[in-house]
């Protein structure tokens, strides 16, 4: 799950990081209240979406008078942002965060994450903040230094300051660095986060270390002892077919294709767009039905692809484990009783109870177009969606 | 001869008495040898009960001292499952192979940690655990689409794996042991652990690896391959088609910092010797024009 980054930064304060003087707006009167709440007379404009590359699509601006803000805040509630990470549709800003200007004096990278080689979180830190990490790796990987933390011990003030040491931090702020550092740990470990950046922390002229901005991803599987963290969700920057299908247990994602996926069991499903994909045409979605799936789940998630007009054809691929062939046949059975099925349907059944799944589609008088193998299933799903 | 488990093996099957528990239970002991394997369940507080004729125990320990089982399953739910992981480890099993899928991942972190220094493997989280075909089931596989062979198989995934197997049945090859070690970022045993013990397996002729993308554990275990392996590999990575920064259903799915695409995968593990192939329905019969 992810959360805006003023959420971020409203809670990293509670752990003691610094954070500058800011405010969340959700119109244009309240950007100016917030403003004037920061008592400063020079103030950024940031609009709040769950995407980074932000500043460079307009999506922050920096203000140096009560009317700029107004005109500024009110150009961007309501715009369409669009970012490298957006995609071409871009977001639509409704929040902003109104936050008092800093003067930089040096910009640093500070960032923790799992890591599945060392099967720990590790503390990263660079010199070159501002830029997206993946592209200071490409260019000057030695400019990254990484720490492994020891879960046991947590992360010891020398191993911290060596850390701060070597990422250029003046050896006046060393120790504040420290103690950033610390508690971004803390705040990493006790909400249960997957990924926590602060690019940058910057050093202002007054000698502070600051997070100038934030961003944390939680992990869905903790969510259960989080519910302080669940009350952040932003369910406008969720697709909504997705939010649909993670209220039926179904993990699904949209894609750009003309071909509905419906798999049971993620290595499969992605198995099945790559085929797809090798027979020249692509994916509508990734569709995991799961392992305990219902005919009522199977029926969601029908109606769920048959809602994207992009999909042509939909393609079922089953190899029943604990899922049995029946349930889905039944289940495409009662979507088609509930919903048009106006797109060719092929089905591949394998696996438990296979025999009488078939014999269900078989006997509904459903155009099902049935398949043996997942290299036939792919193929004649191909040729559907081209109109053969 | 096989890897990790054979028909001798001792089972016992922590949340036995869960719904998930007693179904795969009576699945696992009507697969071959499993009416002797299964000789326990623990669930804390249901000590002295029993199910299926199935004794239940209170702690891994008592299980372990009064049955003799060296090997559990855990089916239990996500929140109890790390804990129930560390019980086994405490207890000193040689084998736990955790099912469970949902497992927070800060909580894995903590159990690879106080496993360090114990002789305890794990299969898994997050996985359809292990079979060797015709003599032990442990986990949620089908097993009759299995049948003793030479082929090792080891994935990341649940039903791919199923698909895998199928496709070797069909150009007729036998397995000797199928493990998958499931799909999250925090486990035990990686693709690289399992290989070296199918290296080591007389039985075993050739080992299929199916991967997925995220992390660099098959690029680990092609660099391993590459230095070590005796027998030819023959591998998969799904995902070519994902998008980076999506988590495709697996927790450990997913394209993040440039790191973990199936393209790079399946480059290294080519490189390596390893025989790829980028369509999923050719798994078998790659395998069989190998052999």
């Amino acid at each position: 799950m992810k959360i805006h980054e003023y959420q971020a930064k409203a809670l990293l304060r509670e752990y003691g990081v610094p954070i500058p003087k800011g405010f969340p707006a959700f119109s244009r009167i309240e950007a100016l209240d917030c403003a004037k709440k920061t008592g400063a007379n020079a103030w950024v404009v940031k609009a709040q979406i769950h995407a980074g590359g932000r500043g460079k699509a307009g999506g922050v601006k920096v203000v140096r008078s009560e009317e700029e803000l107004d005109a500024v805040a009110g150009e961007m509630l309501g715009m369409h942002l669009v970012t490298p990470q957006t995609g071409e549709e871009g977001r639509i800003v409704r929040r902003l965060l109104i936050e008092e200007g800093a003067r930089i004096e040096a910009e640093y990278y500070v960032g923790l994450v799992v890591d599945r080689g060392s099967q720990r979180v590790v503390l990263i830190g660079s010199r070159e903040g501002g830029t997206e990490i993946e592209e200071v790796a490409r260019r000057s990987p030695e400019a990254i230094h990484k720490l492994v933390i020891d879960p046991g011990m947590g992360l010891p003030d020398g191993q911290a300051q060596d850390l701060a040491r070597r990422i250029g931090i003046p050896e006046a702020c060393v120790h504040a660095a420290c103690e950033f550092f610390k508690s971004l740990y803390r705040a990493f470990v006790e909400k249960d986060a997957l990924l926590l950046e602060v690019n940058p922390m910057v050093l202002d002229d007054a000698g502070r270390l600051l997070a100038l901005d934030a961003k944390i991803n939680f992990d869905d599987n903790a969510l259960f002892r989080h519910p302080e963290l669940l009350a952040l969700r932003d369910l406008d920057e969720e697709d909504a077919a997705e939010i649909e299908a993670s209220r039926f247990g179904l993990s699904y994602i949209s894609l750009d294709g003309n071909i509905g996926c419906l798999v049971n069991g993620a290595g499969l499903a992605m198995a099945t767009m790559d085929i797809v994909k090798l027979f020249g045409a692509s994916p509508a979605n990734f569709l995991d039905v799961g392992g305990g799936a219902t005919v009522e789940k199977v029926t969601e998630a029908f109606k769920l692809m048959l809602a994207n007009p992009k999909v042509k054809v939909i393609l079922v691929n089953i190899f029943g484990g604990i899922m049995k062939c029946d349930v889905i046949a039944q289940g495409i059975v009662e979507a088609a009783r509930q919903v048009a099925l106006d797109v060719p349907l092929v089905v591949r059944l394998e696996g438990t109870h296979v025999e009488l799944g078939k014999k269900i589609l078989a006997e509904s008088g459903l155009p099902v177009i049935s398949a043996n193998t997942m290299m036939d299933a792919a193929k004649l799903a191909v040729d559907a969606a081209r109109g053969r | 001869m096989s890897i990790l488990v054979d028909k001798d093996t001792k089972v016992m099957t922590q949340g036995m008495t869960g719904k998930t528990g007693m179904f795969h239970t009576v699945q696992c002991r009507n697969y071959a040898n499993g009416a002797n394997a299964f000789v326990a369940g623990v669930t804390p507080g249901k000590g002295g009960q029993s199910f299926e004729g199935i004794p239940v125990f209170d702690t891994v320990k008592e299980a372990k001292d009064e049955t003799g089982a060296s090997v559990s399953v855990i089916y239990v739910p996500p929140p109890f499952a790390a804990a129930a992981i560390l019980e086994g480890v405490d207890a000193g099993l040689d084998l736990v192979i955790c099912i469970t899928e949902g497992i927070p991942v800060h909580d894995m972190i903590d159990v690879r940690y106080r496993m360090m220094g114990k002789k305890t493997l794990l299969i898994g989280p997050n996985c359809p655990g292990i079979i060797t075909p015709d003599e032990i089931k442990i986990g949620i596989m089908p097993g009759h689409i299995h049948r003793k062979g030479g082929v090792g198989v080891v994935s990341r995934s649940g039903t791919l794996t199923y698909e895998a197997v199928w496709q070797l049945m069909e150009v007729g090859l036998g397995q000797s042991s199928c493990v998958g070690i499931g799909g999250d970022p925090v486990n035990g045993l990686k693709h690289i652990d399992v290989m070296k013990l199918f290296n080591d397996d007389p039985q075993t002729e050739a080992v299929v690896m199916v991967g997925e993308i995220g992390g660099s554990d098959e690029e680990n275990c092609a660099g391993w391959i590459r230095e070590n392996m005796r027998k030819p590999v023959v591998g998969f990575v799904a995902g070519l088609t994902a998008p980076p920064g999506k988590r495709m259903g697996h927790a450990g799915a997913i394209i993040s910092g440039g790191e973990g695409g199936a393209e790079d995968k399946l480059a290294v593990m080519e490189s390596c010797g390893i025989k790829v192939t980028r369509n999923p329905a050719e798994i078998g019969r790659l395998m069989k024009s190998v052999l």
